[in-house]
C-alpha cells in the first residue's frame, strides 16, 4: 500500500522573499511594488506597532476595553490587506482590527469596538467587512458564502478571512474551505499561525506538520508563507487574489508568525506557556526590523521617516481616543432599536420602560 | 474550615474527584499547563498528569464528542467549555447527543458527563462570553442544569454532578468567581442536585433566583426589610429539574412571588417556573407573579451592561408592586 502523507507534507515549504537580515532570497517572486508603495507598507507597519503600544497603555488605564495585541503579526496582517482592492470583503477575527483600519475604518470606531460600543461596528459603506468575529471559525463558513455571492454577482472581488492556528481545529474551518472549494468561490483563507491558541501550542493542536496542507483535502490551493516577511505575505495574497478573480477558486494561506504580547489584555500571562528563549528567537524575526533593513538598503527609509510616522500615529491616536470618549453613551433603548427592522409589541413596551429608566 | 473563593472551591471539587475516581478526566481548551483562562484547573495537571488533565484542540464540538466517546469507554469526563457563549458550537453534542444517550439506547448506555462553563454578566467581556443561556439547555429533557451561587455549594454541587450518571451542565457565574470567600470543607461532600435552598427566610414575599441574582435578591431583601417588608429568598441552585416542593412551600407561606433572572425575559426559566406555580397554587396567590429580567435584546454591548442587567433596585420596585397589588 502506498503511503502518501509524507509526500504531501514535504511539498509544503515556507515561501519567503526577505530573510531575517532584510536580504532578498527569492528574486523571482519579488512583487512589483513602486518605491512609494514600499514606503507606504513600512509606514503602515510602524504606525500599527505604535497603535498596538498605545492601545495596550490605554487598556491599562481603563480607557479601552477588550484588546488583542498585534505586535509581531504586522507582516501577516498588513501584507495581506495591502494586496486587496477597496471592494473586497474582509471577515476578520478579533485580532484583525489593523486590516480594517487600513481598509478605511476610522480609528475612533476601532476604539469604540474595544470599549464595547455598537457604533464601533457601524462601518462606513466603503469598508466592506464584518466586525471582528468572536466565535472561532464562524468567519470561515461565512466567507464561503460571501465569496459565492461575489461570484454570482459577477464581481471581480474576493472575500478574505482570518483565523489563527487554533481556528483550524474547528469544524467550521473545514466546512468553510470545503464549501468555497466546491463552488470555486473567490475566497482567501488566511491562517495566522502564531504558534499558540491562547496557551496551547500548535503541536498539540494537530498532528499535521503544516496547516497549509489542510487545503489538500478540500481540493484548494495551499501556501505556507513566512508571516514575518511582509513582501512574501503580500506576494502570496496577490497570487491568491489573482487566482480567485480569474475563477480558479480559493486559496488557504498559512503565515508563520508570532504574537509578541499576550493573547488579550484580559489576564493572559504568556510566561505560563512560552519560554524567554522562544520569545527572543522570534524577536529576531521581527517583521519591522527586516523590512526596515531592506528599505534602508534601497535608501527608501530613514530615521527621520520613522519618527515622522511615529508622531503622526501618536497624534491620530490622541484625536481618535478623544472622539471615542465623546461618543454619546449607548442606551438600552438603542440596543432595543437594533433588534428588528420593526419592533414587535413586547419590545416597544420594554423600550418605554427603559426610556423612563434612562431619562432619570 | 478553609475560606475559599468560588473558583477555588470549584478547583477543589475537581481535585477531590480526580483523587477519588481514576475514571474522572478533566479537559478543554487551555485547561492543562495554563490552568484554564480563569485558573479553574490551576495545578491539576501537575498533580494528576497529562493523562487525566489535558488540553484539547480548539474545537467545542470536538470537545463534546470526546466527552461522549470517553463516557462510552467508561470514563467520567469533566470537559470545560471556555465560555458558555461558545455553547452553540457544541449544542449538538449536549442537546442532540449526550442528553439522549440513555433514552436512545433504552438504558444500555449513559453519559456521566459534567460540562463546566463560565457565564454571566457584569465583567465587560466581548460578545458571546457573558450570555445566560441556561434556558436553552433546560429546554432539553435528559440533561440537568446546575448553577451555584456560593463557594460551599459550588464544591458540593460539582462533586454531585461529577458523580451523577447522567449529563450535567454546570454553569459558573464569572462575577461570583472571586467576588467573595466562604467556608468550604476540605474533604469531599455533596450538595444534592435538584434541591433549592432557602437563603433567607421571610413571610411577605418570595424571591426566586439563581446564580448572581441570588445576591442581588439578598441585597433587595435587606432594603425591603427597612420598609418593613419581609422577603424570603430561594436559590434554585438547579434550574433543571426544578425543586417545586421548596418553592411551593414558600409560596403557600408568603402568597406573593417575584422571579429574578439575569437572562432575558423571553422563554426562560422564570416563565417555566411561574407556569408551574400558577398551575399548582393559584388559590394561594394574592397577586400576579412578576419577573425581574434583562430586556429581550441580544446580550448588551459591554458599555451598556450596567443598565441592561437587572439589579436590586429593579427587584425592590417589583416587590412593591406585588405587595401593593
Amino acid at each position: 500500500m502506498k503511503q502518501v502523507l509524507e509526500n504531501i507534507e514535504n511539498q509544503f515549504e515556507m515561501f519567503q522573499i526577505l530573510n531575517e537580515n532584510g536580504e532578498v532570497v527569492n528574486k523571482d517572486d519579488l512583487p512589483d511594488l513602486s518605491d512609494d508603495e514600499l514606503k507606504e507598507l513600512m509606514k503602515r507597519m510602524v504606525y500599527t506597532r505604535i497603535l498596538d503600544q498605545r492601545s495596550i497603555a490605554l487598556n491599562r488605564q481603563g480607557r479601552l476595553g477588550f484588546y488583542a495585541p498585534t505586535a509581531g503579526q504586522e507582516a501577516s496582517q498588513l501584507g495581506s490587506q495591502f494586496a486587496l482592492e477597496q471592494d473586497d470583503f474582509i471577515l476578520p477575527g478579533y485580532r484583525d482590527v489593523p486590516q480594517l483600519i487600513w481598509q478605511g475604518l476610522p480609528l475612533y470606531q476601532a476604539f469604540l469596538f474595544s470599549k464595547g460600543h455598537f457604533h464601533g461596528n457601524q462601518y462606513p459603506d466603503e469598508v466592506r467587512a464584518l466586525s471582528p468575529q468572536i466565535i472561532i471559525g464562524a468567519q470561515y463558513v461565512q466567507t464561503a458564502g460571501v465569496a459565492l455571492g461575489l461570484k454570482k454577482r459577477g464581481k471581480k472581488n474576493v472575500a478574505i478571512t482570518y483565523t489563527g492556528d487554533g481556528g483550524t481545529s474547528q469544524g467550521d474551518f473545514y466546512e468553510g474551505i470545503n464549501n468555497a472549494g466546491a463552488y470555486k468561490a473567490p475566497a482567501i483563507f488566511v491562517v495566522q499561525n502564531n504558534r499558540f491558541a491562547i496557551s496551547v501550542p500548535v503541536e498539540k493542536q494537530t498532528n499535521a506538520k503544516t496547516l497549509a496542507q489542510k487545503a489538500v483535502a478540500a481540493g484548494i490551493e495551499g501556501i505556507q508563507v513566512d508571516g514575518m516577511d511582509v513582501l512574501a505575505v503580500y506576494a502570496a495574497t496577490k497570487f491568491a487574489r489573482d487566482r480567485a478573480v480569474a475563477g480558479e477558486g480559493p486559496t488557504l494561506i498559512e503565515t508563520l508568525t508570532y504574537r509578541f504580547g499576550p493573547h488579550t489584555m484580559s489576564g493572559d500571562d504568556p510566561t505560563r506557556y512560552r519560554t524567554e528563549d522562544m520569545d527572543k528567537e522570534w524577536e529576531k524575526k521581527d517583521p519591522l526590523v527586516r523590512f526596515r533593513k531592506y528599505l534602508e538598503g534601497k535608501k527608501l527609509w530613514s530615521e527621520e521617516d520613522e519618527n515622522k510616522v511615529i508622531e503622526e500615529a501618536k497624534e491620530d491616536i490622541k484625536q481618535a481616543i478623544k472622539q471615542a470618549e465623546q461618543q454619546p453613551k449607548q442606551k438600552v433603548t438603542d440596543l432595543i432599536d437594533n433588534m428588528f427592522e420593526e419592533l414587535p409589541t413586547h419590545l416597544q413596551e420594554q423600550k418605554e420602560i427603559y426610556q423612563a429608566k434612562e431619562s432619570k | 474550615m478553609a475560606q475559599m473563593t468560588m473558583i477555588q472551591a470549584i478547583t477543589d471539587a475537581m481535585r477531590v474527584e480526580l483523587k477519588n475516581d481514576e475514571n474522572v478526566l478533566v479537559f478543554g481548551e487551555d485547561v492543562g499547563q495554563n490552568g484554564g483562562v480563569f485558573r479553574a484547573t490551576e495545578g491539576l495537571q501537575d498533580e494528576f498528569g497529562e493523562d487525566r488533565v489535558f488540553d484539547t484542540p480548539l474545537a467545542e464540538s470536538g470537545i463534546g464528542g470526546l466527552a461522549i466517546g470517553l463516557a462510552l469507554e467508561g470514563f467520567r469526563p469533566v470537559p470545560e467549555i471556555q465560555f458558555f457563549g461558545f455553547v452553540y458550537e457544541v449544542m449538538d453534542s449536549i442537546s442532540g447527543q449526550m442528553a439522549r444517550l440513555r433514552y436512545r439506547s433504552g438504558g444500555h448506555y449513559h453519559a456521566p458527563i459534567t460540562v463546566r462553563a463560565p457565564f454571566g454578566g457584569g465583567v465587560h467581556t466581548p460578545e458571546l462570553h457573558a450570555d445566560s443561556l441556561e434556558g436553552l439547555i433546560a429546554q432539553q429533557p435528559g440533561v440537568k442544569v446546575v448553577i451555584p451561587s456560593t463557594p460551599y455549594e459550588a464544591k458540593g454541587l460539582l462533586i454531585s454532578a461529577i458523580r451523577d450518571n447522567d449529563p450535567v451542565v454546570f454553569l459558573e457565574h464569572m462575577k461570583l468567581y472571586r467576588s467573595f470567600r466562604g467556608e468550604v470543607p476540605e474533604d469531599a461532600y455533596t450538595v444534592e442536585i435538584g434541591k433549592a435552598d432557602v437563603k433567607r427566610e421571610g413571610s411577605d414575599v418570595t424571591l426566586l433566583a439563581y446564580g448572581a441574582m441570588v445576591h442581588s435578591s439578598l441585597k433587595a431583601a435587606e432594603e425591603l426589610e427597612k420598609d418593613g417588608i419581609s422577603a424570603e429568598v430561594i436559590d434554585l441552585r438547579t434550574v433543571s429539574p426544578v425543586d417545586y416542593e421548596t418553592i411551593l412551600a414558600s409560596v403557600k407561606k408568603t402568597n406573593r412571588v417575584v422571579f429574578v433572572q439575569e437572562a432575558q425575559r423571553q422563554a426562560g426559566i422564570a416563565g417555566q417556573v411561574i407556569s408551574e406555580i400558577q398551575e399548582r397554587a393559584i388559590l394561594h396567590l394574592e397577586a400576579p407573579i412578576l419577573r425581574v429580567t434583562a430586556p429581550d435584546t441580544v446580550y448588551a454591548f459591554s458599555d451598556a451592561e450596567e443598565v441592561w442587567l437587572p439589579d436590586h433596585k429593579d427587584i425592590v420596585e417589583r416587590v412593591n408592586e406585588v405587595i401593593h397589588f
